[in-house]
């Protein structure tokens, strides 16, 4: 990922005196980095969907076919929702801590790096929690190819699962930087992941209606 | 234009060292042409397939000795089995559609040419753009990888239709591993290639200079930045198709096998899968691909008149609009490849009718282009001549279109040499004239050197007429109902028309031979082309406006500010009938107009 971008915006600043051009030049660049790792994310957020719109189509047209038949989840999925709807509220809150105060102050980043903690122990439950699922239905002899159900099951939650496993290293990452003292960090970033992970809750709220009514 | 004196901080710091400038460049220009490298080296392998194949179809005893060594159960003693034949015809094109139509004037074009037009220092994310590179680079190994193993490539087609892509080896040579080699490559491409649109997406919103807004991008860039929004809903489309697939051949599952399938007299093990399922996920992309493959030497083209002609088209925003809606249309067309798959009649129709809407904003442009040429003093030269034929390859290979998007005669037509002509001229060749168009157009700009004039005219007319003289009787053959996909036609009801047969393979030998006076141009000018200019065709856009080649920032420490669209030509400017779109000078329209 790009560190600075300068060379588009500090055009607007060449009116202003030498001294005053650094300072507001980073401010643009700030703002500028902010614009296009936003429009990255939400780009990302974009294909996904269609990725994930596209197997629901698969999964319409496979319906209509003589061999399908019923899936009952196993229950834990529910419990996998709440612990992921927690980490966001989490994410959130360490979001929050960290945007209240002036950049860089110590108080916002301990509460913000202690939040992250949580969200990423919380993140492990739920992959920890798809994989107790996975495990009950194997135990019930129901495998990827045991029917269409099943194959649409195991691939949906798979890939999802897969998806939460990014963000999680993402959170790993700049759970490092908030906790090693004098790194500076872009809040862009962590805003980014934060939309991210919120997307992946709301993504998995869709796919568990999907399964609870389609499978 | 102003200067900035502010010590730079930059995207990337300059490149040191062989691997970072060369290799792993974060660099969007040196990664442009790795990608127009592998597609160079992509388009003369399918080439090369392409003149196999045409010889094995008219000699089909033929001996081509280099051959055994590389398939000795594919081709023993040389000659080329039927089973190779679709092999051969497998691997060109899939080549051509991924490594070279959406490779070329798209991700080499485009990384190289989008961010210095807007005046940005690279893309937005480089080291995605890197990856997306490297990516793409390792599905290319992958796929040529089924050339040396046993098995084979695949005999699939390049749309590789379930369910005989689906089932392994009891569909024929080629389709256990082979297919399996396929798949993975083009799941890996389509990861490459969603990394590569949304990098130009964000750069096209985000990092354009002061000054450049929308409808002052170039057409090209335009061209460039609709295409990524195509290729984000396409390939993410065709990565889940490619997952089930994968899942189908390896672990067991059935999405597109149905039940009680007996393949080479093997019950095969699957039960309830669709096979139309792959064919509706395969042509939601496919034929959006049609359109990631045309769009981008659309933008080219009309890039590259515009600055030939030395005046404005008729009008850039129709340009731009007319793209768009092609881009918008593209989603809702993709049955009309499916009328005789067995889906229900009515939706043939619903297919249909978009299909022949597509032709309203394909004309709009073809009539913007001609219109704007009356009364225009355009410059020959190699890229002006490729543009122009452009337009020709989009106008005589689209017409065929209009038959083709009927049901009732598409009946008649389908699967045969005339839907292979419709789509290698205005799909295949038309693109690839936007790209010759391109490489001659931006060489200068790419190297520091002009490529030669003679040896790009006599390129561009027997490359031309040869294309003609290919698929124009392709139309014919398949008005006759010569199916495609067959080995050869010597003991059937085609037999007498074998001579159209040698003919258009003589004149594809001849068509492919004039290439390598391209190639040669391109390395010969690379080290020995006169030197060229900043602004060798007096050009307005950002590209011109700084050195050739350009330094590893672009645009140095110089920041630019963009006051005009680009297209005052005609005008009177300080550096004769055109005014860039960085100069700050008011345009003053020229004596006697």
């Amino acid at each position: 990922m790009s560190s600075t971008i300068v060379s588009t915006v500090n055009s607007q600043t060449n009116a202003l005196p030498p001294s005053r051009r650094a300072s507001a030049q980073a401010a643009l660049v700030y703002e500028r980095q902010e614009r296009v790792s936003s429009s990255g994310i939400w780009v990302g957020v974009f294909a996904i969907t269609m990725s994930f719109a596209a197997f629901t189509s698969a999964l319409f047209v496979r319906e209509g076919t003589t061999d399908w038949g019923h899936l009952v989840l196993p229950s834990v999925l529910y419990v996998n929702t709440l612990v992921l709807l927690a980490s966001s509220i989490t994410l959130e809150s360490a979001r929050r801590a960290l945007a209240a105060g002036p950049f860089g102050n110590i108080e916002g980043t301990r509460k913000a790096s202690a939040w992250v903690m949580i969200t990423l122990l919380l993140g492990l439950g739920f992959c920890a929690g798809q994989f107790h699922a996975w495990q009950e239905l194997r135990a019930e002899g129901i495998y990827l190819a045991t029917n269409p159900n099943s194959s649409f099951f195991y691939l949906l939650t798979f890939l999802h699962a897969l998806h939460v496993l990014v963000g999680i290293l993402v959170l790993v990452y700049l759970a490092g930087r908030l906790m090693a003292s004098h790194t500076t960090f872009r809040r862009s970033w962590f805003a980014n992941t934060a939309i991210y992970w919120h997307f992946m809750g709301g993504l998995w709220v869709y796919l568990l209606l999907l399964c609870r009514m389609k499978l | 234009m102003e200067e900035g004196s502010v010590q730079q901080a930059h995207v990337h710091a300059p490149p040191e060292g062989f691997l970072r400038k060369y290799v792993f460049s974060l660099d969007h220009k040196v990664i442009g042409k790795q990608y127009y490298g592998l597609a160079l080296v992509a388009v003369f392998t399918g080439m090369i397939l392409s003149w196999l194949m045409r010889i094995h179809m008219v000699w089909p005893l033929a001996k081509i000795p280099l051959l055994e060594h590389l398939s000795s159960a594919g081709a023993p003693g040389g000659v080329i089995t039927p089973e190779y034949y679709l092999s051969l015809m497998t691997m060109h094109g899939t080549l051509m559609v991924f490594f070279v139509l959406t490779n070329a004037p798209f991700a080499a074009f485009g990384n190289y040419f989008l961010p210095i037009q807007i005046g940005a220092e690279d893309m937005a994310f480089p080291r995605f753009n890197m990856m997306s590179f490297w990516v793409t680079f390792i599905a290319w190994v992958v796929l040529m990888l089924a050339f040396f193993i046993p098995d084979g490539p695949p005999i699939s087609g390049w749309t590789s239709y379930a369910p005989l892509s689906a089932v392994g080896k009891d569909a024929g040579p080629g389709m256990q591993f082979g297919m399996s080699l396929w798949g993975l490559s083009i799941a890996i491409f389509c990861i490459a290639s969603l990394l590569g649109a949304l990098n130009f997406i964000a750069t096209t919103l985000d990092l354009r200079a002061k000054g450049m807004t929308l409808m002052r991008m170039p057409l090209c860039t335009w061209a460039w930045f609709i295409t990524s929004c195509i290729a984000l809903l396409a390939f993410a489309v065709l990565l889940p198709a490619c997952i089930l697939l994968i899942l189908d051949r390896h672990a067991g599952t059935s999405f597109y096998v149905p039940g009680g399938l007996v393949i080479s007299d093997r019950l095969q093990p699957h039960s309830g899968g669709s096979p139309l399922l792959w064919q509706h996920l395969f042509w939601f992309f496919g034929h959006p691909e049609v359109y990631i493959a045309i769009l981008p030497s659309m933008g080219i083209v009309s890039h590259i008149l515009v600055n030939s002609m030395r005046k404005p088209l008729l009008s850039a925003k129709v340009v731009i609009y007319s793209m768009m809606s092609i881009g918008f249309l593209s989603y809702m067309v993709w049955g009309h490849h499916m009328f005789l798959s067995g889906m229900n009649p009515m939706s043939a129709l619903a297919f249909s009718f978009p299909t022949l809407t597509i032709t309203i904003p394909a004309t709009v442009l073809t009539l913007i282009w001609l219109g704007s040429l009356y009364g225009a003093n355009i410059q020959i030269n190699s890229a002006s001549l490729f543009a122009l034929g452009f337009i020709s390859m989009f106008v005589a290979g689209g017409v065929s279109g209009f038959f083709l998007a009927q049901p009732s005669i598409d009946i008649y037509l389908h699967a045969t040499y005339f839907v292979v002509g419709h789509f290698h001229m205005v799909m295949g060749v038309a693109s690839l004239f936007g790209v010759f168009a391109g490489t001659y157009f931006w060489f200068p700009k790419m190297s520091g050197r002009m490529m030669s004039e003679p040896l790009g005219k006599l390129h561009f007319w027997i490359t031309f007429i040869g294309t003609y003289c290919i698929f124009m009787p392709f139309h014919y053959l398949g008005l006759i109902g010569n199916v495609r996909r067959y080995q050869s036609f010597v003991d059937d009801f085609m037999a007498p028309y074998l001579g159209v047969h040698k003919f258009v393979t003589v004149c594809a030998l001849i068509t492919g031979a004039a290439q390598f006076i391209f190639l040669y141009n391109l390395i010969y000018s690379r080290f020995k082309g006169k030197r060229a200019p900043d602004n060798p065709w007096n050009a307005t856009t950002l590209e011109w406006s700084i050195p050739s080649p350009p330094p590893w920032n672009n645009f140095g420490d110089r920041h630019p500010i963009v006051y005009h669209d680009p297209f005052q030509y005609g005008v009177k400017g300080s550096k004769g009938d055109y005014v860039m779109q960085d100069s700050p000078e008011q345009v003053v329209p020229a004596s006697g107009d």
